[in-house]
């Protein structure tokens, strides 16, 4: 057992260390813009003195390494900065009360997307499985011969097409759910869930794709292994042959899928939510980018470069945990 | 007469592959009656495995059996349901797979595999069986009876997992048990205590049983009738002694002349020649792990040193230190008595040229994407600067040399060509850059037993006509007799003893090397029970190497 | 609702049972309906379901009844275009085993038809991309005097269209066929050409790092992991964010940026890839042998490594570029990728998108930003269909 944990506890530290460096890659990128915070939270018409002001108050005149450690201090206390769009218009008006922070601005919206990441791992995980597992049981059947056609056209296509199909379909001709996701707080769960749908059934339909040619390779992998064929010429049944023999080797590859696939859903919820209007961590994202507001942005890339590093990290260490050799060493 | 157990009539087997049905099997009879071991023997492809799973009704995917009749005890095997053939598989007909460490489940503990067949079945309950097992355990000899259930298939090692999968196939006290090569993948000391242990355990249960082999010595030690195949055709049956004494298809008399072939002894080394090659008092490491320690013999030209020794001795290692793959950590290497830079990156064309590698898988060794002539053209390019016409007569004449014809084969891709034939390109290859010395990795120990034996003769030529020296690395001694002049025997990456061919297969010698020579079955019926007889069960195998 | 599912469900069951017991009656017991297990059953019924009510929809949408016609509309022209689409593949194959070299012939003799689809679609692409100057009937940003802007597709003046702009005119009027075709041109053109450039990169450097091992391979590695951990599409936009600052700055299009950034990105993915195949060939025997003979790293990486990658590369090459391809598209859709007035599907999807709410009435309207997305869709359904079975072909001969 202390084997496992050393070497989780190896992949933890290695994972931090990767999101340190990815902190520094963005840190460096952002400071690539020409001019700098103060000039562009000003705009063009700033006088000298107002911009050296600014630059002072937001220490933008320390040097960069200085810089990175102060706004790494800040994000480990939840602290991303002010916003340039929200600190535009408090310059206007003349006070700071109005500021908002990257992070109070950030917060609810992340909440908004981890519910829709949610709704759609509870549909997509269980179909995908199940599907994958179907398929691989009945390889080069009319059944896994439709669902390769099905799953390739469906990774195939840009989110944003299986989005307006969906609309078409099911807000426009049969209207079963709202084709815009306008989502606030307060809101009852059952209308939440009912507005999220169509985005989550994007979502669902790309990442089951994914997720079940996946399982089916790995069963398929699985099912090739000699012990397999032991265990059918054991006389043991169908049934019993996957749920005993091939179902506790195959749950460390199946893990692995599915924790890739959520990784997956970060990218494709930028594209869904702006599709849908859905009030989102990714629509923010690509608002900022528009706007140029870098604290948003660095911050959001952040999140999700956090998340991503975060999921790949789950799948390493539970396939870790479910490997026979390493739970009971020699 | 009683009724057979098993009956097999006119049956036809074929495999898909590029979308085609292609024979395996092409119309084969197979009797069995109860308690009798019938040996299955053939080369790679002859079909026997499939035949094995056929006896007990299964095919592997992408196979069919087109025709023909399998009666298991009266109950008809093509046509029963997928339910009555689930109640005889495991309970009455058993398995023994050629690879336990793949074929246990990971994820389970011995026992907990072991006692699935009963209790699924209905033959005993899950804390009967377990009790059950223990005992199997014990009379298969495995260490540690008692516990050794409670392991993992990993933590078990391979000689062991071979013996539990016996005891597991013998759970339900099956009438038939198909034992598909359960000896191929060990070393030859481990070898004699599975078999030992197999035949001891079949013979107490009187279960019928198919082995399955190609290695014609263990067959004559474990069957009672042998039945030949050669590509899915049966070529003779007959009881074992018969077999052996009085083989009556060529084929058959083909296949046991192989293992008469043996050179006859050079004279003994002029004193004060210089070796071709010399490795001296060569230590090397992996990483921080030593591997060899203080290896030193020499090679003298026109003649063969075979280097012998279990899995994991060092043999290998030995010939990257002389190749320069491996620099060794201490000691050298000398060529005509000049010491060889460690690392074959230092090396001179020249002396890069006199060293030549021909190795075990002829797969890997030729690339795939050049074609033969290619393949031989490079070397006789690269270190003689022929070009043109010049270098394509080398080719050929290369060619000639390894027989096969230039104008038939130049152009075409090693996928084309017979393991064998790749095998003799690897060798044109090594030839062709004019070697003074070449090393063997095992070259024979992939191909058949009539290829391997067409590879060595035309080594021993070449060596006469070339005089060429050879390192031979080998884990075969039927090929030590058949081309060595000198023998070194290796252990834990030691040379435990060395000398001429001659001394080392009369005693008295090392214990070890008597342990290694004294394992290799012979094609003797009784040499197994004779064997045994002299050292004891307890004394084969890990118990025997332990005791050293 | 539910209780209505849960009726279904058991009733579809029950059929499964019928159909099973009637299998085995029908056949005197046959194996195949013999050992059927339930599910199976299941599955047949369900699909039977699944067909029929396709037949049933592909009628209702020619129905005489415009708002039933109307409503099932899309079915219809989504089941016309799947029938279309296999005959023409079916007819493509055909053709494909009757002319050209031996070679080609062969190929197409062993092709699934998805594949003869993906080829097909390919080269439509292709030719397209290439004569998109004299196939198109205007140019990509002309907006043509005198003719109104939002005219429908399908050209037929009662519902609003123009029989000389077949797929009708966008917001500001222009063509929205000649703008689709120079899509073509412009999108797949600068997918191509980044794929190339992630390839020339990741390729190098992969190789590179599994022939020489040791230090390169670990820094190269670990730059690799950093960057590849961060998903690429977010990668790619705050990049671009940095990236059209400066475009202006320096007087570069934003376009150039994206490709090489893109490429950058992408190239970790190829690294990773080039590096393994590399990895499992260096270590084979006839690497060691080159090795040993004294051959040099250049005869080593061209003449032996390479002509042994070029099948798992050749398929990789299909995939990036199909991921490529949709990154490009995501960015135009989000407004940041390939500039106006370029023409551009992404771009088009998004300018066009509003018509889809108009499908209920004039179904026709609706089509247009389809369209665009459709063509991006077939694209790399295409290739991935190519993909999948040069993989198979590969994965099969090796058993």
């Amino acid at each position: 057992m202390d084997n496992v944990l050393k070497i989780i506890m190896q992949r933890l530290a290695l994972g931090l260390l990767t999101l340190l460096i990815v902190s520094v890659v963005i840190f460096v990128a952002v400071n690539m813009l020409p001019g700098d915070f103060a000039q562009a939270i000003l705009g063009q018409g700033a006088t000298e003195e107002s911009v050296a002001a600014i630059r002072r108050d937001l220490g933008l005149d320390q040097p960069m390494i200085t810089r990175y450690f102060d706004w790494l201090g800040g994000v480990v206390q939840g602290d991303f900065g002010a916003s340039f769009a929200s600190a535009n218009a408090a310059s206007f008006s003349g006070t700071t009360s109005g500021v908002k922070t990257v992070a109070q601005q950030i917060g609810p919206r992340f909440a908004n997307t981890m519910f829709l990441a949610a709704v759609t791992a509870v549909i997509a995980v269980p179909l995908a499985v199940t599907l994958g597992i179907l398929a691989a049981l009945y390889r080069n059947s009319v059944f896994d011969r439709a669902a390769n056609i099905f799953t390739l056209t469906s990774i195939s296509s840009p989110e944003f097409f299986l989005a307006y199909v969906l609309i078409l379909f099911l807000a426009v001709l049969n209207p079963i759910f709202p084709s815009l996701s306008n989502i606030y707080d307060g809101m009852a769960f059952s209308e939440r869930l009912n507005k999220s749908m169509l985005p989550a059934l994007v979502l669902t339909l790309v990442v089951t794709a994914h997720m079940m040619r996946m399982t089916r390779a790995a069963i398929i992998n699985l099912l090739a292994s000699p012990y397999i064929e032991m265990a059918r010429l054991k006389g043991m049944s169908p049934m019993r042959v996957i749920v005993k023999h091939a179902l506790p080797n195959a749950l460390a590859p199946i893990i692995n899928v599915v924790a890739l696939n959520l990784a997956y859903l970060i990218t494709g919820v930028v594209v869904v939510e702006v599709v849908f209007v859905y009030p989102g961590i990714g629509q923010l994202f690509v608002d900022s980018v528009k706007t140029r507001d870098i604290p948003v942005v660095q911050a959001c890339c952040l999140i999700f470069a956090a998340a991503y590093i975060l999921l790949n990290l789950t799948a390493d260490i539970m396939s870790i945990l479910s490997n026979p050799r390493l739970r009971h060493p020699k | 007469m009683t009724e057979p157990l098993l009956k097999m009539r006119g049956v036809k087997i074929e495999g898909r592959s590029d979308e085609m049905w292609n024979p395996i099997i092409n119309g084969v009879d197979l009797t069995l009656a109860r308690g009798e071991v019938l040996g299955l023997i053939g080369e790679s492809g002859a079909g026997k495995s499939t035949l094995g799973l056929a006896a007990m009704g299964y095919t592997r995917d992408g196979v069919r059996i087109s025709d023909g009749t399998i009666e298991f005890d009266g109950i008809d095997l093509l046509t029963a349901s997928a339910a009555v053939k689930r109640e005889l598989l495991g309970k009455r007909i058993a398995y023994v797979a050629q690879s336990a460490a793949a074929s246990f489940n990971p994820a389970h503990r011995l026992i907990d595999q072991h006692v699935e067949g009963p209790s699924q079945h209905g033959v005993m309950s899950r804390a009967e069986s377990e009790a059950d097992g223990m005992e199997l355990y014990r009379k298969l000899r495995l260490p540690n009876p008692d516990e050794i259930g409670f392991r993992y298939p990993h933590q078990v090692s391979g000689g062991q997992l071979q013996r539990a999968m016996t005891a597991m196939a013998m759970s339900c006290r099956p009438d038939l048990i198909v034992f598909d090569e359960p000896t191929t993948a060990l070393d030859v000391t481990t070898q004699i205590e599975v078999l030992s242990a197999i035949r001891d355990i079949v013979d107490q249960f009187g279960t019928a049983a198919i082995y399955i082999t190609h290695d014609l010595a263990v067959v004559a030690q474990m069957a009672d009738r042998i039945k030949v195949l050669l590509k899915g055709d049966e070529v003779e049956t007959a009881d074992t002694r018969t077999m052996l004494d009085a083989p009556t298809q060529e084929y058959t008399k083909s296949l046991w002349a192989v293992r008469s072939f043996e050179r006859p002894a050079k004279p003994a080394i002029a004193t004060g020649a210089v070796p071709v090659v010399s490795v001296q008092n060569v230590d090397a490491a992996y990483g921080t792990t030593p591997v060899l320690h203080d290896v030193s013999f020499d090679m003298h030209e026109g003649r063969t040193v075979a280097v012998v020794g279990e899995s994991g001795s060092g043999k290998s290692t030995t010939a990257r230190c002389i190749t320069g793959l491996l620099p060794p950590t201490s000691g050298q290497i000398l060529l005509d008595g000049e010491a060889l830079p460690a690392s074959y990156k230092k090396r001179s064309k020249d002396q890069l040229r006199q060293v030549q590698m021909i190795y075990q898988m002829a797969d890997t060794a030729l690339n795939p994407r050049m074609s033969i002539g290619q393949i031989i053209a490079r070397p006789v390019q690269f270190y003689l600067g022929l070009t043109g016409a010049a270098k394509r007569k080398r080719v050929d004449q290369l060619l000639e040399q390894i027989e096969l014809e230039p104008s038939e084969y130049y152009n075409r891709l090693p996928s084309e060509l017979s393991g064998g034939q790749k095998q003799r390109v690897g060798i044109a290859r090594a030839l062709a850059a004019e070697p003074k010395f070449i090393i063997c990795d095992e070259v024979t120990s992939a191909l058949d037993q009539l290829v391997a034996e067409g590879i060595l003769r035309l080594l021993a030529k070449l060596q006469d006509d070339l005089s060429l020296s050879y390192m031979f690395i080998t884990h075969d001694l039927a090929t030590v007799r058949a081309i060595a002049d000198e023998v070194v025997v290796m252990k834990d990456g030691r040379v435990v003893e060395q000398g001429p061919k001659a001394d080392m297969f009369t005693p008295p010698h090392h214990a070890y090397t008597d342990l290694l020579l004294s394992s290799v079955p012979e094609m003797d019926p009784d040499w197994l029970t004779n064997l045994l007889k002299e050292r004891g069960v307890d004394n084969v195998g890990d118990a025997a190497v332990d005791k050293m | 609702m539910i209780l209505w599912i849960a009726a279904v469900l058991i009733g579809m069951g029950a059929l499964a049972w019928v159909f099973r017991f009637a299998g085995q009656a029908a056949t005197g017991n046959a194996p195949k309906f013999r050992d059927m297990p339930f599910g199976v059953a299941y599955g047949y019924v369900l699909a039977a379901l699944v067909v029929g009510w396709l037949i049933w929809a592909y009628f209702q949408g020619r129905s005489s009844d415009p708002a039933i016609a109307n409503k099932f509309f899309f079915l219809r022209i989504g089941i016309e275009g799947f029938i279309i689409f296999a005959i023409a593949a079916w007819l493509f194959r055909l053709a494909g085993r009757r002319v050209g070299t031996a070679w080609s012939r062969k190929m197409f003799r062993a092709m699934p038809l998805t594949a003869a689809f993906g080829v097909m679609i390919i080269l439509i692409y292709a030719i397209l991309a290439i004569f998109a100057g004299l196939l198109a009937p205007y140019g990509q940003e002309q907006i043509i005097p005198g003719v109104a802007a939002n005219i429908t597709p399908g050209g037929d003046p009662a519902l609003g269209g123009n029989l000389d702009f077949p797929l009708g005119t966008d917001q500001i009027g222009r063509d929205i066929l000649s703008r689709l075709i120079y899509g073509a041109q412009n999108t797949v053109g600068i997918a191509f050409a980044t794929t190339l450039l992630a390839f020339f990169l990741g390729g190098t450097l992969g190789f590179l790092a599994a022939t020489f091992g040791g230090w390169l391979d670990q820094v190269l590695s670990r730059m690799v992991d950093v960057l590849m951990a961060i998903p690429s599409l977010i990668f790619a936009l705050l990049l671009m964010t940095i990236a059209s600052v400066w475009a202006p700055r320096l007087g570069i299009p934003l376009t150039v940026f994206m490709v090489i950034i893109i490429a950058v990105i992408d190239s970790t993915r190829v690294f990773r890839l080039s590096r393994a195949v590399g990895q499992n060939i260096v270590v084979m025997d006839y690497i060691e042998a080159a090795k040993l003979r004294g051959e040099g790293f250049g005869y080593i990486i061209f003449k032996e490594i390479l002509p042994n990658a070029t099948a798992p590369l050749l398929a990789e090459f299909g995939l990036r570029f199909c991921f490529v391809f949709l990154t490009i598209a995501a960015l135009s859709f989000l407004g940041v990728g390939i500039q106006p007035p370029l023409a551009d599907w992404g771009t088009m999807v998004r300018d066009l998108s509003g018509f889809v709410n108009y499908a209920q009435f004039a179904p026709m309207a609706a089509t247009a930003p389809l369209l665009a997305a459709g063509a991006i869709a077939l694209l790399t359904v295409a290739v991935n269909f190519v993909v999948d079975w040069m993989l198979h072909k590969s994965s099969g001969l090796k058993e």
